[in-house]
């Protein structure tokens, strides 16, 4: 049986792994959607062709309700840091408390002070001005990411720290080793570049979904082109970084490779890649598995017949779950593989003159709609449970972090998290995919004369007051 | 010697203090919304704050990180001790910032969105204030750990608290409105505001008078030998800017009931100055307690000095971008 504390522990940690995951998900989009209209408005200041400054608006919609629940979502967090991680918050206060609030001076000011410029100022401020707004949301989307992943890797890595006679974490000599700790410019690198690549397979998806119904239109041609390119080449490069990060992790935190291979075992002579297979953790060993000879020590020393180090070398209450983290990383991985594979056909479409006609990309391209966020949850798991049983790596564990709260309280606060945010960012994304449906019309004016209650996108403009009062002037 | 803590008490306040001037008004809107005319009205007033509520509520996010960052302990003693209203504070946020963005997409479930947005911001200023109440009934810590349980904020004294933060809020919102807008909805908000301003200056005197009489040590800080010739300026002023409010709305003065309400929240946060000083948690841990180390406090407040004047600069040009009154026929 569960003592009281050990179940409290567990609806703590549930408790932060669903409302981080849900949170993720909308930066993990934001953060592409903004450089992606920064690049769009950029390129309609430079060109003079409305066909971006369409583009532009569209997305925007979409931009404003991601962000806005980005933001909403992202508060829970750093509170949660407090209520259930309070053992945690006064040991490493000293040292991630100043990332993360350079993170607020630095990058959430930034975003916010900008944000209503951008979404309704474009009337208001000159182009130049509005297009600065855009640019300035833009680079503080990249920053928000930089702190709070440096902070995330200082505690998978953590260096530059000391620890003092009440065993807290305080910063050592200089500040730039906690902030560059070991793993930060991988995670940074491959964290971005999956935001990117997760916008690209949404706009992608959208653009092939009107290309499905309407071969000839331009707007919907000019986003699957745009996506395609990004696709066929961020793919390659996420996956060179991925496996940099894997020979990374490798160094710094052995036993989290270890489960990701499925490796109970240590191999003195050359470690089989395992495919597939179900992870037996009471056994300590993986059922029904297909493997590639050596090919494990292949990838991870570059030598057949290096020898490798299996969870038998690891103290049983010192190994994270086998399971989650073994499956996580193969999907995200398989996930890779099928965006590249979604850019070099593209690659090949265009070669061939039928990126536009090619139906069965399109309906490809529709279905990796999602496959973005899919990577980027199945990559943090793998990240995040294979560190446990620690907080701060080796030194910090995760029973160790939690506030003293009674279970009801995490009981009732998990079940009201669950409620509410599947209610209310479920609408959200409802919204999200509707304005998604419509395809991308030309002039702004056009599209207000149909229903014109639904088309509200600004609500401080004068147009689109009028239109919701219904007293036009 | 400067003392960087003390530095940092008065940033996280002056952070504080930014919040609830600026989301205050935010979240009063959304508690006027049910007193408000389906449609127009409520759109206009909605409008008058879209362009900023985030960055407003970026202010809560600094007072909490900034908490974390430069008093960890206060931070992990107080989260705890309240976590019920913080989670529901936390939720309601969810509810408002939702609202922002669907209302405008789904005319149909106006009605729903509006609910949300209404009980969203009820909720968040009903929790922030019984926070407030929470934390100054005190907290009781074993060690260096909440050791209460997880309904001991729960009192009249909090719930007075709450109620009286939910009102000021109100009225922070409908002297906001009077400034932002002008026609029908003004003269709405001008009445609402007559009546919320005497309901927010009773709820501020129950406070104040109930306060004392918690088992701490606030009586002597407010009524002994020499503090009461400080503290008794309070009130004082409190009763001269109470009179200049009541001045202000009845002669239909636009920008001044705003500045003046917010004249009574700063006054409020100063006599809450001067019933905790130096404690951040009532009796047991003072801010020198709870500090992290310099080397953290002197790297934050280098990334401070730096950013925060950028910051208000930039602040201050979006609401400037926006100013005048929102209006159906655009601004003039
Ligand atoms: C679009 C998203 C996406 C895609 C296609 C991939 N990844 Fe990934 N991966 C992430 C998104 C991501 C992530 C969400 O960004 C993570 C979580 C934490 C982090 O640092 O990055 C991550 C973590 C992560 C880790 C764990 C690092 C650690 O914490 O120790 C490894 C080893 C890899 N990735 C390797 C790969 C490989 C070899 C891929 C090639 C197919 C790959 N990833 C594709
Ligand atoms: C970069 C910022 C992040 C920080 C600072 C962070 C920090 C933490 C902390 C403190 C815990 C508590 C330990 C525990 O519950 O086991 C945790 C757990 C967890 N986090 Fe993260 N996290 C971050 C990002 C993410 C993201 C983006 C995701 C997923 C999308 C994620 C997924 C998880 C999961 C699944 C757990 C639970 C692991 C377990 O309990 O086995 N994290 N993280
Ligand atoms: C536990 C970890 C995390 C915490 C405590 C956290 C905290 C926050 C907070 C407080 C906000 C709202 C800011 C505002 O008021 O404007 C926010 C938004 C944001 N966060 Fe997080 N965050 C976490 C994880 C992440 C991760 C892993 C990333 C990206 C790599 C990220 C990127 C962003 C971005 C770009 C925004 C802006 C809103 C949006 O784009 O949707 N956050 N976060």
């Amino acid at each position: 049986m569960m003592t009281d504390p050990e179940f409290a522990l567990l609806l703590a940690r549930i408790q932060f792994a669903f409302t981080v995951s849900f949170h993720f998900m909308f930066p993990a989009f934001s953060i592409g959607l903004a450089s992606y209209l920064a690049v769009l408005e950029g390129l309609w200041l430079k060109t003079k062709n409305d066909l971006y400054l369409d583009l532009y608006k569209y997305w925007r919609k979409i931009f404003a309700i991601t962000f806005a629940m980005g933001v909403v979502s992202g508060i829970v967090m750093s509170y949660q840091f407090g209520t259930n991680w309070s053992v945690f918050s006064d040991k490493a206060g000293d040292v991630i408390g100043p990332l993360m609030a350079y993170e607020v001076l630095t990058a959430f000011f930034l975003e916010a002070g900008f944000l209503g410029v951008m979404l309704f100022g474009m009337d208001k401020v000159g182009k130049k001005l509005h297009y600065f707004a855009t640019l300035m949301v833009a680079i503080g989307t990249f920053i928000s990411a930089f702190w709070i992943l440096s902070v995330n890797s200082w505690m998978q890595t953590p260096t530059g720290h000391e620890i003092d006679a009440l065993g807290r974490f305080i910063p050592g000599e200089s500040w730039t080793t906690i902030i560059f700790n070991p793993s930060f410019p991988y995670r940074l690198v491959h964290t971005v570049m999956a935001a990117y690549l997760t916008t690209a397979f949404v706009v992608g998806a959208v653009a092939a979904w009107h290309l499905l119904r309407d071969k000839m239109d331009l707007r919907a041609r000019k986003m699957f082109s745009m996506a395609m390119w990004m696709a066929a080449i961020v793919a390659p490069l996420q996956i060179f970084a991925g496996d940099l990060h894997g020979l990374n992790s490798l160094e710094h935190q052995p036993a989290k490779v270890m489960a990701m291979e499925g490796h109970y075992d240590s191999h003195p002579n050359g470690a089989p890649l395992i495919l597939f297979g179900i992870p037996n953790s009471e056994e300590k060993r993986v059922d029904y598995k297909i493997e590639i000879p050596k090919a494990s020590s292949l990838i991870l020393k570059h030598d057949l017949n290096a020898p490798l180090d299996g969870l038998d070398t690891i103290d049983d209450d010192k190994e994270p779950p086998v399971g989650i983290v073994f499956w996580s990383s193969r999907i995200m991985v398989a996930v890779g593989f099928a965006m590249l594979a979604i850019g070099m056909w593209s690659l090949f479409a265009r070669f061939r003159k039928k990126l536009y006609e090619w139906t069965l990309l399109h309906r490809a391209a529709l279905i990796m709609g999602p496959s973005g966020f899919v990577a980027v949850l199945a990559g943090w798991i793998t990240t995040e449970v294979g560190r446990q049983p620690y907080t701060v790596y080796g030194l910090l564990t995760t029973a160790d972090s939690a506030s003293p709260l009674d279970a009801p309280a995490v009981a009732a606060s998990l079940i009201a998290f669950v409620v509410v945010y599947f209610i209310m960012f479920g609408a959200g994304t409802l919204y999200i995919l509707r304005l998604m449906n419509k395809s991308v019309t030309g002039d702004e004016k056009t599209a207000q004369s149909g229903p014109i209650r639904s088309a509200g996108i600004t609500p401080a403009s004068n147009r689109t007051i009028t239109s919701h009062t219904g007293e036009a002037s | 010697m400067i003392d960087l803590t003390i530095i940092w008490a008065f940033i996280i306040a002056f952070a504080v203090f930014m919040y609830v001037v600026m989301d205050g008004f935010d979240l009063g809107i959304g508690i006027l919304f049910p007193a408000l005319q389906p449609g127009a009205e409520r759109d206009k007033a909605m409008n008058s704050v879209a362009p900023v509520w985030d960055g407003n509520e970026t202010w809560l996010v600094l007072g909490g990180g900034g908490l974390l960052a430069a008093f960890p302990l206060a931070y992990s003693i107080i989260l705890p001790a309240i976590y019920p209203p913080i989670i529901a504070m936390l939720l309601g946020l969810v509810f408002r910032g939702v609202a922002f963005e669907a209302r405008w997409r789904d005319p149909k479930h106006m009605s729903f969105w509006d609910f949300t947005f209404t009980s969203g911001s009820i909720i968040a200023a009903f929790s922030q204030g019984v926070t407030l109440g929470a934390l100054l009934q005190g907290v009781q810590v074993s060690g260096r750990a909440y050791a209460g349980g997880w309904l001991d904020w729960l009192s009249p004294y909090s719930i007075l608290t709450g109620l009286g933060v939910t009102i000021g809020y109100a009225l922070l919102g409908a002297t906001w409105l009077i400034y932002k807008t002008d026609g029908p909805v003004q003269d709405h908000s001008y009445r609402l505001a007559a009546k919320l301003a005497p309901a927010t200056i009773v709820s501020l005197a129950a406070v104040s008078i109930y306060t004392p009489f918690l088992e701490n040590e606030y009586w002597d800080r407010w009524f002994t030998m020499p503090n009461i010739l400080f503290s008794a300026q309070v009130p004082l002023i409190t009763g001269i800017i109470i009179f200049a409010l009541y001045r202000a709305l009845k002669k239909r003065h636009e920008l001044a009931p705003f500045l003046l309400t917010l004249g009574l929240f700063l006054l409020g946060m100063i006599g809450l100055g001067i019933s905790m000083f130096p404690y951040v948690v009532p009796d047991t841990i003072t801010i020198w307690d709870a500090a992290a180390g310099e080397s953290s406090l002197i790297f934050m407040l280098i990334g401070t000095i730096i950013t925060v004047p950028f910051i208000l600069g930039y602040t201050a040009w979006a609401y400037w971008v926006f100013r005048g009154k929102v209006s159906d026929e655009g601004y003039h």
